[in-house]
C-alpha cells in the first residue's frame, strides 16, 4: 500500500469529523500562532535596542574619571587626578588600535540670542566626535579642525535649540551667547533625538578648549576612545587603561566599553524571546494533549472500524500508519495555518508600530513546525497504538 | 480444506475461566456449504473467528490449506485474512463516511492492488451483487439489504476462498434476507466455500451440512435438509 493511499484514507477519516477536526486543528493553530508572535515581539525589542545602540556609535570606549571599585581614599583627600587634554592626545598618539579620540567637557549653560535664552548642555569635544557619535550636520559644518588646546569661539547648536532661539531665522552665521561669550554659529544638527540619555536636539556643541574655559574647568568629563574594529576592543581599552596609569602613577579611571552594555542587552533580550518562545512552546504542549484527546475519542469510536480493518486483513502497522497520519495531518496542518495567521499578525503589528523591527526568527518558525507535527505524532502514538492492539473479535462484537 | 483438531478456547473472565470451545474437531472441504447453529453462547461466534483467523486457539490444531496457522506469525495471519477469507456481519460494518464503491475498494486499498485494477473490480464486485446503480451512495441513503449486499461486495472483491457470515440476515427483513441468501448460494455454487452462523432455521437448511454446537461441544451433525431433526432440539435448548 503507498503513502498516497494512507494519507487520502486519514485524510477522509478527518473531513469525516470535520467539527472534532477543526477543534484540535485550532489548539495547534493558536500554539503556532502563539510562538511566531511572541518570538517575533522578543526579536522586535532585541534588534530595537541593538539598533539604538549601533545609532550611538560602535566600536567604543569610554574613559571616566575616577576609580569606581576604590571607595578609600584618592591621593590627597581623594581627589582624583585630573583626566586632561593631554591625557586624550597621548591616547591618540600612542594607542595604536584607538581610531578616533574626543574629549569631553560638560555643563549646563545658558545659550541666547538677543533677547531669546534657553538652558541647554554645553558640550565641548573635537571634530572627531562627530564620527564617533555619528552625528548628522543639517546646515553649515562642525567644528573646526584646529589644535587642541586653542578653543575658536564657535558653537553648533541642536536642532531644537536653533529653532526656539531663531524661529525661522537662518541661524549659521549668526552670533550668539554661551555663557556669556559671544560665539559665532557655524553648524545646526540634524535632528537626533535622546542617544544614551542625552538629547542631541537641544544642546550646543563647542571645542573642547573653549568649553574648559567658559566652565572653568581642569578636568575632562570623559574621553571617547573608538576603536579600529570589534576585535581591537579588548586591546584597546588594556593599552588605555595602561598609558591613563602610567601618566597618573596611580588608577584613578575607569574604562568601559559600550559594546559591554550592548552585549549585555543582546543578551538579555535574546533569553526574553527564548523564555517567551518557550512559553508558546508550552501551548503547543497543551495542543498536543488536544490531539491525543481528540484521537482517543475517534480511536473508540472507531472500535468497529478497526475490528472491521483488522477483518479485512489489514495489518497492524497499516492501522497504526493510519491513525499517526491522522494525527500528523491535524498537527501540520494546524501549525500551518497557525504560521500563517502568526505571520499575519506580524505583519499587522509592524503596521501599527513601525519603530519595531518584529519579526519571528527562523529558529522559532522551524522550531514551531517541527514541535507542532513532532506534538502530534507523539501524541498521536498512544491511541494509534492502542487502535492496533484491539482485539478485532470484541470491536467486531458491538452488536 | 479447513481442518480443526481438538480445538478448545478459554476465556479468562475474572478468575473463571470460561470454556467457549472445547475440543471441537471438523474438517470442511472446499466448495462447502456449512451452517454453524446452536443457542446463545454455544461458542458459534468464537468458532468462527478462529477459523477466520481473528482468534487463535488455547489448543488444538487449525490447518487452513494444509497450513498450520496456529504458528504463523501475526503479519502473516493478516496475509491470510487478506487473501484466503471474507467476512460478512449481522450488523454490515459499512464505513459511513465512505461510499458503497469506497468501502469496496477499502480491502484492495490495504493491499496494495494498482488503482485500475480497484476500480475494475469495484464495478464488477457491486454489479455482481446487483447494486451498479448504488456505486456512489453513502450507506446511510442504502437499505439495510443494499447494505449488507456492498458488504458482501467487500467480503468478496479480494477473490476468498472462504466467506464467513456471521447472522447475514440476523438485521433485515425476510424479503432482503432471501436476496442476500440468494446470492451467498450463488457464490458457493460458483467454487465459494461458505460457513454460515446463525439462528434462523431458513438460513440453515439452505447449508450442505448443520454442525450444531452445545456449550462449546459439537452436539450433532446433520444434512442442510434433515434441519428438522435438531429443531427441537434447539428450542429446548434455548430455553434451558
Amino acid at each position: 500500500m503507498k503513502a498516497s493511499e494512507i494519507f487520502k484514507f486519514a485524510a477522509k477519516s478527518l473531513t469525516g469529523h470535520s467539527l472534532r477536526t477543526a477543534l484540535s486543528l485550532l489548539g495547534v493553530t493558536i500554539g503556532v500562532a502563539a510562538v511566531v508572535i511572541l518570538t517575533a515581539l522578543g526579536e522586535g525589542a532585541r534588534l530595537y535596542v541593538v539598533n539604538q545602540f549601533a545609532s550611538l556609535g560602535t566600536n567604543l570606549l569610554i574613559v571616566i574619571p575616577g576609580y569606581t571599585e576604590t571607595s578609600g581614599s584618592f591621593g590627597y583627600g581623594g581627589v582624583p587626578n585630573d583626566l586632561t587634554l593631554d591625557d586624550a592626545q597621548a591616547i591618540a598618539r600612542l594607542v595604536p588600535a584607538a581610531r578616533r579620540v574626543a574629549p569631553i567637557s560638560m555643563a549646563n549653560d545658558e545659550v541666547a540670542y538677543h533677547e531669546r535664552r534657553r538652558q541647554v548642555a554645553v558640550l565641548g569635544t573635537t571634530p572627531e566626535y562627530r564620527e564617533a557619535r555619528q552625528l548628522d550636520i543639517a546646515r553649515g559644518e562642525f567644528l573646526p579642525a584646529e589644535e587642541v588646546h586653542r578653543g575658536s569661539p564657535v558653537v553648533i547648536l541642536g536642532d531644537k535649540t536653533a529653532r526656539e532661539l531663531f524661529g525661522g531665522v537662518e541661524p549659521v552665521g549668526k552670533i550668539v551667547r554661551v555663557a556669556g561669550w559671544r560665539m559665532r554659529v557655524v553648524g545646526v544638527l540634524a535632528k537626533q533625538g535622546v542617544k544614551m540619555g542625552m538629547d542631541f536636539d537641544d544642546i550646543a556643541i563647542v571645542p573642547v578648549a573653549t568649553a574648559m574655559q567658559l566652565f572653568n574647568q581642569n578636568s575632562l568629563f570623559r574621553i571617547l576612545v573608538q576603536a579600529h574594529a570589534y576585535s581591537d576592543l579588548e586591546l584597546a581599552k588594556d593599552e588605555v587603561r595602561q598609558l591613563l596609569i602610567d601618566r597618573h602613577d596611580e588608577e584613578d579611571i575607569t574604562v568601559i566599553t559600550q559594546d559591554a552594555v550592548l552585549s549585555t542587552f543582546n543578551a538579555v533580550l535574546g533569553a526574553l524571546t527564548l523564555a517567551v518562545g518557550a512559553i508558546a512552546a508550552i501551548s503547543l504542549s497543551v495542543a498536543g494533549i488536544g490531539i491525543m484527546n481528540v484521537m482517543l475519542v475517534s480511536v473508540s469510536e472507531r472500535t468497529k472500524e478497526i475490528g472491521l480493518l483488522k477483518a479485512l486483513g489489514v495489518g497492524r502497522r497499516q492501522i497504526l500508519a493510519a491513525f499517526l497520519t491522522e494525527a500528523a495531518l491535524i498537527s501540520s496542518a494546524g501549525g500551518l495555518v497557525g504560521l500563517g495567521l502568526g505571520w499575519l499578525a506580524v505583519r499587522v503589528l509592524v503596521r501599527l508600530y513601525p519603530a519595531l523591527p518584529a519579526s519571528p526568527p527562523t529558529w522559532a518558525v522551524v522550531a514551531a513546525l517541527v514541535i507542532s507535527v513532532g506534538v502530534g505524532v507523539t501524541f498521536g502514538l498512544l491511541p494509534a497504538r492502542r487502535a492496533t492492539r484491539l482485539d478485532p473479535i470484541a470491536a467486531l462484537a458491538g452488536r | 480444506m479447513i481442518h480443526l483438531e481438538g480445538i478448545t478456547r478459554t476465556f479468562q473472565v475474572g478468575d473463571q475461566p470460561v470454556h467457549a470451545l472445547v475440543d471441537v474437531t471438523e474438517t470442511i472441504a472446499e466448495g462447502e456449504h456449512v451452517a454453524i447453529m446452536g443457542p446463545s453462547g454455544s461458542g458459534k461466534s468464537t468458532l468462527l473467528n478462529i477459523v477466520g483467523c481473528l482468534d487463535r486457539p488455547t489448543s488444538g490444531s487449525y490447518r487452513l490449506n494444509g497450513r498450520d496457522v496456529g504458528v504463523l506469525e501475526e503479519a502473516e495471519l493478516t496475509n491470510v485474512r487478506r487473501h484466503e477469507i471474507g467476512f460478512v456481519f449481522q450488523f454490515f460494518h459499512l464505513i459511513p463516511r465512505l461510499t458503497a464503491a469506497e468501502n469496496v475498494e477499502l480491502p484492495m486499498i490495504f493491499a496494495g492492488l494498482p488503482k485500475a485494477e480497484r476500480r475494475r473490480r469495484v464495478t464488477t464486485s457491486l454489479d455482481a451483487v446487483g447494486l451498479s446503480a448504488r456505486i456512489g451512495h453513502h450507506p446511510d441513503q442504502l437499505s439495510g439489504g443494499e447494505r449488507q449486499r456492498v458488504a458482501l461486495a467487500r467480503a468478496t472483491v479480494m477473490q476468498p476462498q472462504i466467506l464467513l457470515a456471521d447472522e447475514p440476515t440476523g438485521n433485515l427483513d425476510s424479503q432482503s434476507g432471501r436476496a442476500v441468501l440468494d446470492l451467498l448460494d450463488e457464490m458457493n455454487d460458483a467454487g465459494l466455500t461458505l460457513i454460515v452462523v446463525t439462528h434462523d432455521p431458513k438460513v440453515a437448511h439452505r447449508a450442505d451440512r448443520i454442525v450444531v454446537l452445545v456449550d462449546g461441544r459439537i452436539e450433532r451433525r446433520v444434512r442442510g435438509d434433515q434441519i428438522g431433526e435438531i429443531l427441537a432440539m434447539l428450542a429446548e435448548e434455548d430455553e434451558g
